[in-house]
Parts: C-alpha cells; sequence; structure tokens
C-alpha cells in the first residue's frame, strides 16, 4: 500500500498523503473551503456543514472535514451543488443570529461575517422572530453573547480536549440547544481565554476587552509574554500609549495557538501602580526628581565604596539586554555579588545542559514516559502543561510525579511527597524503575518545587543519575529537563549573572545587608526577595512597579515593562526571543539598558555601548547563543551537580496563586479577581480521561 | 391476503400469554440451537436470500448489513444493538411485539447475534414504553433462566448476553449513531459517518444496529427458508410486514401482512375501510410521519412497498399508515409534524437546528393566509436546504412532509393567501 493516493479536485489530479481528510486534500490542492467548527487541533465535529463539498458517485454533499480522502475520488468545490449548500447554511446560521456586528467586539475579525461576505446570502427572506439566548456568566475573563452563538461547540471541545477541564458542554435540543457550564460558574482552566480566539464569531468574547476598541484601530506588535518561561509568543494590540490586547501568535515549536490567561489578561497590570518618574528618599519618603539627581543620589553612595560591598540582584522579568549592562557595571564596580536566581534556585551557570529544558516542548510530544519532580507545570508554565496534556491524548503516555498532588489535567501516578524517593529510583530498586528502564523516550522534569530548596543541588544531582541510569539522554534525545518560572532566568543562567569567586548569592546579599556588610544593594527589578529584611543597606530599585521591592527602595529608577522595549528574553528551552516595543514606556521612564548606559557614566565607569546594536555584540561576546534569535542551541551533555542528602519533607510548588506571580500581574486589577475566584474554589474536577 | 399459517407474529393482539411456554407453543426457540449450529455464514445467507429488507424505516437489505460485520474476531466484543426506540408519529408495530411477542424479539437477538459473532446484544427501548420493557425483561429473565440466553446459550456453546437499556424518551434517539451515544451514556446525538458503526459502534467496537421487527422475524425465516419468506411481496420487496393503520379509518388496527398489497385494500380490508368511504379520502401518509404525504389520486393504486412508495415521490418508512379524510386541515396537520421536528431536532447541526423551527413557524402563518405567494417557493426552498445537507436523517425527515404538502396541496395554501389577501384589502 503506497503512503499517497490520487483525488481529482475540480478536475486537476493531485496526488496526497493516505490519511487526509477530504478538506485536507482541498487545501493542499489551493482549494479554500469555508469552515466553521472544523479547528485543526480539535476533534472532528462536523456540525456546522458549511464545509459541505461535492463528490462524484455520492448523492449528497458532504461534509469534507470529517470524509476520509480515498483513492480515486473526485471532489468538486466549484459546483452549484455545492454553492447552492454554502449559501442555504450561512442563512440557516444567519436567521437567528442579531446581526449587530456595528457593536460586536469580533466584528472585522469574525468568521461569520468574512464568510457571509463571499458566501452567503445579500439580504434576509426570515420574517418570523429571532431566537434570544440569556447570556451566561463565565467568570471575569470571558464575555457571553450567547444569542450570538452559532453551535460549533469548539469552545465545548477546547474544554475537554486542550484544557482538560470538562465544564462546558450544551443543553437543551435544537433551537433550544444553549452552550453553558452546567451550573453556573467560571471556568477554572488557566487556559480559557483561548476560546475567545477559536470562537468564530462574537459570542465569546473578551471581558476586559469588551467594547474598548476596534480591532482595526488597533498597532499590532508581534512580541514575546515574560509572565513565565515559556515564551509564548503573542501579539500586543495597541492604541495610542496603551496596551488594549494581548492574543496569542502562532508558534508550533512554543505555544501553538494558545497562551495562557495570565499572559492573556494581565495588560491591565501595565496601567497601574506604574514608576514613571524616578524618585529619591528624602526626610524618610520617596519624592519624585529629575533622572540627574537619582543618579548623583546614586553616585553619592556608591563613590569610593569597595566593590564587595555592593550587590545587585536579578527579578524574573528582566531582560538580556539589561542583564549585560548590569554585569558590566558590577564588574566596572569591582562587586563579585551578582545572581539572577531571586527564589534561590540551586542552579549553576554552567554547564548548560544542567538547566534548559533540553527535550524541547516540542520534543514532549516524542515523549512516552515523564517523571516529575517538584514541577507543577499547570501553574508553572501552562504552555508545557498543555503540551504534556496533548502527549497524553495522543496515548501511550506515562506521566509519575514525586512531590505534591494537584490536577494536572491528565492521570499521574504518585510515587511519593519527598526528595528521599529520588534515591531508590537512581538506585533502580524503585517499582517505576522497570517501566522507565524500557521507555524509549523517557523524560523528567526537575521543577522549582524541588530546585528552590535547601537539597535542591543534590536533587538535581540525583535526577542527572537518573537520567543517565534510564536513558534519558543518548543519541538524538534529551530527555533531562529543569522547569522554570522566570522569564530571565536562563538568560542570566547563560550571561552568567551569578557570583564571582568570592561573591554572594540572593540569601547571602540579604543577609549581609541586614547585618550591615552590604552597604548598596541594586534590585533589578526583584520583588521576590525578603525586602524588609535589608537592613540599612542603600537600595535602587529600577523597574517598572511599585510592587514590594519599591517600597523600601532609596532610589527608583523607573524602566520600561516587556511591551516598552526592544529586548532579548531566553526562554525555558534555551531559545532567545525578541520582544519589540509596542508602546512607548510612561513618563519618564526608559528602556532598562539605557538607564543604566546612563547611570554608568554619573558612576565614572562609562559603558562601552552607545547603541543597542553595539550592546547585543557585547551580548553575544558573553553568551553566543544569544546571536541567533529563535534558535535552539542544542547544550552538550556534561556531568554536574553534587551529591547530597535528600530531604523527605514535601516537595511543594511556590506558585500558590497563579495569577499573582510577578509585578505586573499582582497589579492587574482582573487577575485579582481570577484570584479572589479560584483561592476560594474548593473541589478541583479529577481529569477523568474520558475525552482523552 | 395473507393466510393465518404465513403470519409470523401470530400473537400481534395479545390473545394468548407472552411467556416463554406460550410463545414455545406459537413456534418460538423451536431448535434454535440446531440453527445456532448450521453457523453464521449460514444464517447471514438465508437472511440475504429471504430479501429482508429493514423494517425501521431506511429499507437496508439486512444480510448486507450483517455481512458487514468483521468475519475475523480481534478477541475484542462485538455488539448487536436493537432499535426499540420506535417513537416515529404513527407507527406502533414494534409495540405490539414487545409487548405480546417478545420473544420472537430475543431469540432473534440470539441468532443475529451469532451470526454476526456478536458477544452481548443491547435492546435500547423507548423511556415511555413502560409495560412493554417490563414485558421485555420478563422475557429475557425467563430466557435466562431456561438457559437460553448467556453462556452456552441454547446449549449450542455459543456465549451471549442480552440487555435491556431505557431511553429517556427523546425521539432523535432512534437515528442509530444517536442511540448509540445515549446508550454510552452520552447527550443523544448522531455521529458522523463514516465511520459506520460495522467499524467503529458501541463503545468503539463493531456493532449493528437493527429495528426490533427486523430481528424478530428473523427466526421464524430461518425456520421456515428464505424462499418461503421471499414468496410474498415483489421482487426487492419481499416478505410480510406489519402494518400501523391510524387516522380517520373505521378500525384503526395494527396488522402484519405481505408486502406490496395495495394501498387500499389495505385500508379496506383491514381498517374497515376510510370514515364515510374511499371518496371521502384527502390523503394518506403511507410510512409514519415523516415520509410525504399522498393525495388520493395516488393512493387509488399504490402498492405499499419501498420501491412502489419511492416511485410515487413517498417512502414505506416504517409502514406507519396515517389516513386523513377531507375534514381534516392538511396544513396544520403538516405544521403539526413539522413542530414535532423543530421540538425533536437534536440541534447539532446548523440546518437542521436552524431550519426545522423557520418551517414550523412559516407553515403555522402561511396555514392562516399570512403571506405573499412567493414565500410558498421560499418554502420549498427552505426544506431543500435542509434536505441533504445535515448529520443524520432528521433533516430529511422534517423537510419531507412539508415537500409533499407544496407538491400535492398547493393550491390549498395559495387559496387561503389569496383569501387573506382579499380580506385586508
Amino acid at each position: 500500500m503506497s503512503d499517497s493516493i490520487k483525488v481529482t479536485i475540480d478536475g486537476a489530479a493531485i496526488e496526497v498523503p493516505r490519511g487526509l481528510t477530504v478538506l485536507q486534500a482541498c487545501e493542499l490542492a489551493g482549494r479554500e473551503i469555508p469552515l466553521f467548527c472544523f479547528h485543526p487541533r480539535l476533534n472532528i465535529a462536523g456540525n456546522c456543514r458549511m464545509c459541505l463539498v461535492e463528490i462524484e458517485k455520492s448523492p449528497k454533499p458532504v461534509a469534507s472535514c470529517a470524509m476520509p480522502a480515498a483513492d480515486g475520488m473526485v471532489i468538486k468545490t466549484d459546483t452549484p451543488m455545492v454553492h447552492k449548500a454554502r449559501k442555504g447554511v450561512l442563512e440557516m446560521l444567519l436567521i437567528n443570529h442579531p446581526l449587530d456586528c456595528p457593536i460586536c467586539d469580533q466584528g472585522g475579525e469574525c468568521d461569520l461575517q468574512d464568510l457571509t461576505l463571499f458566501y452567503g446570502p445579500d439580504h434576509s427572506r426570515f420574517k418570523e422572530n429571532k431566537r434570544t439566548v440569556l447570556d451566561k456568566n463565565l467568570g471575569p475573563l470571558i464575555s457571553t453573547h450567547m444569542t450570538r452563538c452559532i453551535h460549533c461547540t469548539r469552545c465545548i471541545r477546547f474544554a475537554n480536549e486542550i484544557a482538560g477541564v470538562e465544564e462546558l458542554g450544551a443543553t437543551g435540543r435544537g433551537e433550544h440547544m444553549e452552550i453553558g457550564t452546567w451550573v453556573e460558574r467560571a471556568v477554572t482552566s488557566e487556559l480559557s481565554g483561548n476560546m475567545i480566539d477559536i470562537c468564530p464569531v462574537g459570542a465569546l468574547n473578551s471581558k476586559p476587552y469588551e467594547y474598548r476598541a476596534r480591532s482595526w484601530e488597533l498597532r499590532k506588535t508581534e512580541s514575546i509574554d515574560v509572565l513565565d518561561a515559556v515564551g509564548c509568543n503573542i501579539r500586543v494590540d495597541a492604541r495610542g500609549p496603551e496596551v488594549m490586547r494581548i492574543v496569542p501568535r502562532l508558534n508550533e515549536d512554543i505555544n501553538e495557538e494558545w497562551i495562557s490567561d495570565k499572559t492573556r489578561f494581565s495588560y491591565d497590570g501595565l496601567r497601574k501602580r506604574r514608576l514613571d518618574v524616578p524618585m529619591v528618599r528624602r526626610d524618610g519618603k520617596l519624592q519624585p526628581c529629575d533622572w540627574r539627581d537619582a543618579f548623583a543620589a546614586i553616585a553619592q553612595r556608591v563613590q569610593g565604596l569597595p566593590g564587595a560591598q555592593i550587590g545587585a540582584i536579578v527579578g524574573d522579568l528582566a531582560d538580556c539586554e539589561a542583564m549585560t549592562a548590569l554585569k558590566d557595571l558590577m564588574a566596572a564596580l569591582g562587586s563579585p555579588s551578582i545572581d539572577c536566581r531571586q527564589d534561590g534556585a540551586r542552579l549553576a551557570a554552567s554547564p548548560r545542559c544542567s538547566y534548559l529544558f533540553n527535550t524541547t516542548i516540542a520534543g514532549i510530544e516524542q515523549a512516552d514516559s515523564c517523571l516529575l519532580i517538584g514541577a507543577n507545570p499547570r501553574f508553572e508554565a501552562a504552555l508545557v502543561n498543555a503540551r504534556l496534556r496533548k502527549r497524553y491524548r495522543q496515548g501511550r503516555f506515562h506521566v509519575a510525579r514525586i512531590g505534591a498532588p494537584d490536577d494536572l489535567t491528565f492521570p499521574v501516578e504518585e510515587l511519593g511527597l519527598g526528595a528521599d524517593v529520588l534515591a531508590s529510583l537512581a538506585d533502580g530498586s524503585h517499582r517505576l524503575a522497570e517501566r522507565l528502564g524500557q521507555a524509549a523516550h523517557p523524560m523528567l522534569i526537575v521543577g522549582p518545587g524541588a530546585l528552590t530548596r535547601s537539597d535542591g543541588g543534590a536533587i538535581l544531582a540525583a535526577a542527572r543519575e537518573i537520567a543517565e541510569r534510564y536513558g534519558m539522554v543518548k543519541d538524538g534525545w534529551n530527555g533531562f529537563n529543569v522547569l522554570h518560572t522566570a522569564a530571565s532566568r536562563v538568560g542570566g543562567l547563560d550571561l552568567g549573572l551569578v557570583p564571582d569567586q568570592g561573591g554572594k548569592d540572593v540569601a547571602r546579599m540579604v543577609k549581609a545587608a541586614l547585618g550591615g556588610e552590604l552597604a548598596v544593594l541594586f534590585l533589578l527589578g526583584a520583588d521576590e526577595i525578603e525586602v524588609d529584611q535589608l537592613g540599612s543597606a542603600f537600595v535602587i530599585y529600577q523597574g517598572h512597579h511599585g510592587d514590594r521591592a519599591a517600597r523600601r527602595a532609596d532610589v527608583i529608577l523607573p524602566g520600561a515593562a516587556y511591551t516598552e522595549k526592544d529586548a532579548t528574553y531566553v526562554n525555558l528551552e534555551g531559545r532567545p526571543q525578541r520582544a519589540k516595543l509596542a508602546v512607548f514606556p510612561p513618563g519618564d521612564a526608559k528602556e532598562d539598558w539605557k538607564i543604566l548606559r546612563a547611570l554608568s557614566d554619573a558612576l565614572g565607569h562609562r559603558l562601552a555601548y552607545d547603541t543597542l546594536g553595539q550592546l547585543r555584540a557585547r551580548m553575544a561576546e558573553l553568551a553566543p547563543v544569544l546571536a541567533h534569535p529563535d534558535v535552539i542551541e542544542p547544550a552538550a551533555w556534561r556531568s554536574f551537580g553534587r551529591k547530597g542528602k535528600l530531604d523527605a519533607s514535601t516537595l511543594v510548588s511556590p506558585i500558590q496563586d497563579f495569577y499573582r506571580t510577578d509585578p505586573i500581574s499582582r497589579a492587574s486589577p482582573v487577575m485579582a479577581e481570577c484570584s479572589a475566584l479560584h483561592q476560594t474554589r474548593t473541589t478541583t474536577l479529577p481529569a477523568t480521561g474520558t475525552y482523552g | 391476503m395473507l393466510a393465518d399459517q404465513d403470519r409470523i407474529f401470530t400473537n400481534l393482539y395479545g390473545d394468548q400469554p407472552f411467556g416463554l411456554d406460550a410463545a414455545r407453543k406459537r413456534g418460538d426457540w423451536d431448535g434454535t440451537k440446531e440453527l445456532i449450529l448450521k453457523g453464521r455464514d449460514w444464517i447471514v445467507d438465508q437472511i440475504k436470500q429471504s430479501g429482508l429488507r429493514g423494517r425501521g424505516g431506511a429499507g437496508f437489505p439486512t444480510g448486507l448489513k450483517w455481512s458487514f460485520m468483521p468475519k475475523q474476531s480481534d478477541g475484542g466484543p462485538v455488539y448487536l444493538v436493537v432499535n426499540a426506540d420506535e417513537s416515529e408519529p404513527g407507527t406502533c408495530k414494534d409495540r405490539e411485539i414487545m409487548r405480546h411477542d417478545p420473544h420472537k424479539l430475543v431469540e432473534g437477538c440470539l441468532l443475529a447475534g451469532v451470526s454476526m459473532g456478536c458477544t452481548a446484544g443491547y435492546i435500547y427501548i423507548r423511556g415511555e414504553f413502560i409495560r412493554e420493557a417490563e414485558t421485555l425483561e420478563a422475557a429475557i429473565a425467563e430466557a435466562y433462566d431456561a438457559g437460553l440466553l448467556g453462556k452456552n446459550a441454547c446449549g449450542s456453546g455459543y456465549d451471549f448476553e442480552l440487555y435491556l437499556h431505557r431511553g429517556a424518551g427523546a425521539y432523535i434517539c432512534g437515528e442509530e449513531t444517536a442511540l448509540l451515544e445515549s446508550l454510552e451514556g452520552k447527550k443523544g446525538q448522531p455521529r458522523l459517518k463514516p465511520p459506520f458503526p460495522a467499524a467503529v459502534g458501541l463503545y468503539g467496537r463493531p456493532s449493528t444496529v437493527n429495528n426490533v421487527e427486523t430481528i424478530a422475524v428473523a427466526p421464524t425465516i430461518l425456520r421456515r427458508g428464505a424462499t418461503w419468506f421471499a414468496g410474498f411481496g415483489r421482487p426487492k420487496n419481499e416478505g410480510t410486514k406489519i402494518y400501523c393503520i391510524s387516522g380517520h379509518v373505521n378500525q384503526p388496527c395494527t396488522v402484519e401482512d405481505a408486502m406490496g398489497i395495495p394501498l387500499k385494500e389495505l385500508i379496506e380490508r383491514h381498517a374497515g375501510g376510510v370514515r364515510g368511504g374511499w371518496d371521502n379520502l384527502l390523503g394518506i401518509i403511507p410510512g409514519g410521519a415523516s415520509v410525504p404525504v399522498l393525495p388520493r389520486s395516488i393512493c387509488d393504486d399504490v402498492l405499499m412497498d419501498f420501491d412502489a412508495l419511492r416511485d410515487v415521490q413517498s417512502g414505506l418508512g416504517t409502514a406507519g399508515v396515517i389516513v386523513m379524510d377531507k375534514s381534516t386541515d392538511i396544513v396544520a396537520a403538516i405544521a403539526r409534524l413539522s413542530k414535532f421536528y423543530m421540538h425533536e431536532s437534536c440541534g447539532q447541526c446548523t440546518p437542521c437546528r436552524e431550519g426545522t423551527g423557520w418551517l414550523y413557524r412559516m407553515l403555522t402563518r402561511l396555514g392562516r393566509g399570512e403571506g405573499e405567494l412567493s414565500e410558498l417557493d421560499l418554502l420549498q426552498d427552505v426544506t431543500k436546504e435542509i434536505e441533504g445537507h445535515t448529520i443524520c436523517a432528521l433533516g430529511d425527515a422534517a423537510a419531507w412532509p412539508v415537500q409533499g404538502l407544496l407538491r400535492h396541496f398547493r393550491p390549498e395554501l395559495e387559496r387561503r393567501i389569496k383569501a387573506f389577501q382579499q380580506r385586508a384589502a
């Protein structure tokens, strides 16, 4: 049996791979088939009937999305029968549709609008009363206009299949069929916002964006998300100085076409609590000043200090350009104390394989077994979890976990709570050993719940041992993975933002500040440290949000958020990606590397770059892998880690509140609402795998 | 007319008890073991030769359908599913079988199951059939107690389990794939085909769905021979059939007779004729609510079988004959059927979900004469937009009665519209 079949589409013979649907074959042949319910990443429903085509020997038109293409099939997409069918279906879809396009948020990007233009009737023949449907409350993120719904069931299928929460369904029959949650409640998926994108009409819309803008007024900038370490590809839609919405951009290697709710809806935090003017603490109060005064206040404090008394901590949202400039500045000041691991993760800056997600996100689809060590990918890296679920749905995928149990939307075998389980896995005495040994492409994921503990180094070493013992690292396959939550982390480690010989790490810097041995502490957006425990140290905070650390700062240097600068971020796979400036930073705020460059001048240690190009050249000098955006440089496998005692206490994810993990999402009212809603959620529905 | 000794359903009217003893006296369960031991190929071959076509409405050749099931077992279960969700308006044949002659069905399940290598059978019975479900349940229990079902059924060495499952009263669950969904515990909505149930059916396993009557006649065919059964009716429309005659007749009844009996003879002989005489006849829906109505001129000499009725643009359907005399408001009658389809549409696919309501509302309005003459063409157009564009046949079933009305009674609608316009002017 050959791998391809011959079909005839509109008179032209074409050879297509076996196993395609008629729809896919038509698309290969360059014929556009209109559709509503079909979505390439969802199961086929075949209910909209828009994709009807004529197939020879079939008396009735056939739904091309659901019909397998067969050898010798003669398909016609451009006959009177097909045109009549399409027109009829569109007329049926429109008779009970409110046709309120002028006030509908979907207007301008609506499938129903577009297809009606090309295939639909030009006037209505429907004289009866239209049906109206009561709107549903799906929570703070999704607004509903259920009268507009065309019952394509994409949202139901998304919830069941991709998000893994069986919370949406159709009730009622015939024209009384309605989409909704059976019991009115907010959808509890962290991916729920994607339903807005896949809804082909204006039934599900973004609640925060509702009635705020028209799609054609928006300036669209293709960029990168930084609210977790996945590096989801996004498009930032802005009007004037304001980000109006964030939507996903297709990247098959990372986020496919989904993004998490935090990525999508945190943007209102970009307008709140912004640091938009430099400030200096005078008489115990932070007071606005101009850039020169702020720099002078720093220079006054820093001048003459030995480098050992100066430290710098890098936060989770810092970009590689700013980190490069900060590293160079600290070196110029003679300070060995710089650290990008503000959560205290026990990771070293080399070898590179020890801190990357080596399998890559797309690589998960090749894996057949996965061991989670202190990782909760659902909330630490939602799109990694989506890929794990995708792999689970393909079948023959076993996931086991060491750490605190949580619903990951797919079944997980629990091996134990504490790190002590790792020892028996490492020496092969564990019951899972046989299964892991037989797996062709096993992988493991070490998460922040493991790495931030005092025995994090020992866990990392044990994980390496396990990876090597069970053949997770071999030709063409690397199943050793570290899950990060901070967008800056991999870039920071690539650039070597870890303490030099004699330098202090985050914990020691904080301790030294409290003890008075550290006089100046520079925080580049670092908010997740014990800001109240810094003693009398002079704290410089460079960042964009008046979050935890800004309150403690002596000088505030207002920086730019990720939508406001051209910047490089390296995602957890080690893939450098460029975020683009979508709007300018507010007020006096500046791009971060420029602030550091100006500060270096004021401190008498002028950094040797004046343009972004020069800075990036320096960046590539420090970390050659950053020179090639969007390309993953596979990390060679080397030995790392030092064996140590493994603690039996439970591995707990540091993310206890998915919706409030960073200065931007903490400033977002929408995220606050989600957080409040889901904190009160007492029961999680277990993953049943019905649709798996 | 069918001779008494040629009737398959000898207890259609419940003159005798339904139980196993009485059933055995009527000839059921006689030599079942020997029939089983003749092998599945023999059974399928006999059914093929008998010319039996599915009695659920579509008339698909039963033997052919059975032969689609996988010949070689892959070790997993294979299912027979019996569609006892008889909900077609005007149809009450399966109900009579189940309440008076259930052992015919039970035995048929076993034999059909054997012929397809089925490990189990499921009878999906309409939710409203409460007494029928009780009777059938009792009959199945009797059969189990007598060793006729279960492990080593009838001592043949063949294992076959039979389950009764009650529906919840949705018409759409009589569509075979919606029935499978419902049986699996999901919302009753038809599945996309392909794959067909013979490949991927109940619980993802090969399955065959058959109507109650189809299964219930099988044992008698096997016992009396395919040629006997094929001796009734016309070529390709062989056998006997249960007809349900309702409406404006003197004696509404359910009766078994040969296929291809003239419609007029059927009504005059078994149902006591049309109320007020044949001349008082307005029209007849010959095959349950889904098929187009026939005017008197066609009813005069049409034969009651699949092909003859197809040739007059109607259908045998379930052979639920609905007779309407001249007192009938034919538009209101068809509008009532449209309301039924609107109510029973599952709502899954667009043309049926939206179109059935549109049809009903237009029909009721035009029935009052409110509208334009051009809207009659629109009405026809809408039925054509539904017909053939849906996942299952419910869309077609909703469209056909309206098409039949427009085909044969359009002048009546035109008259009402003109009269209304005159009144309004």
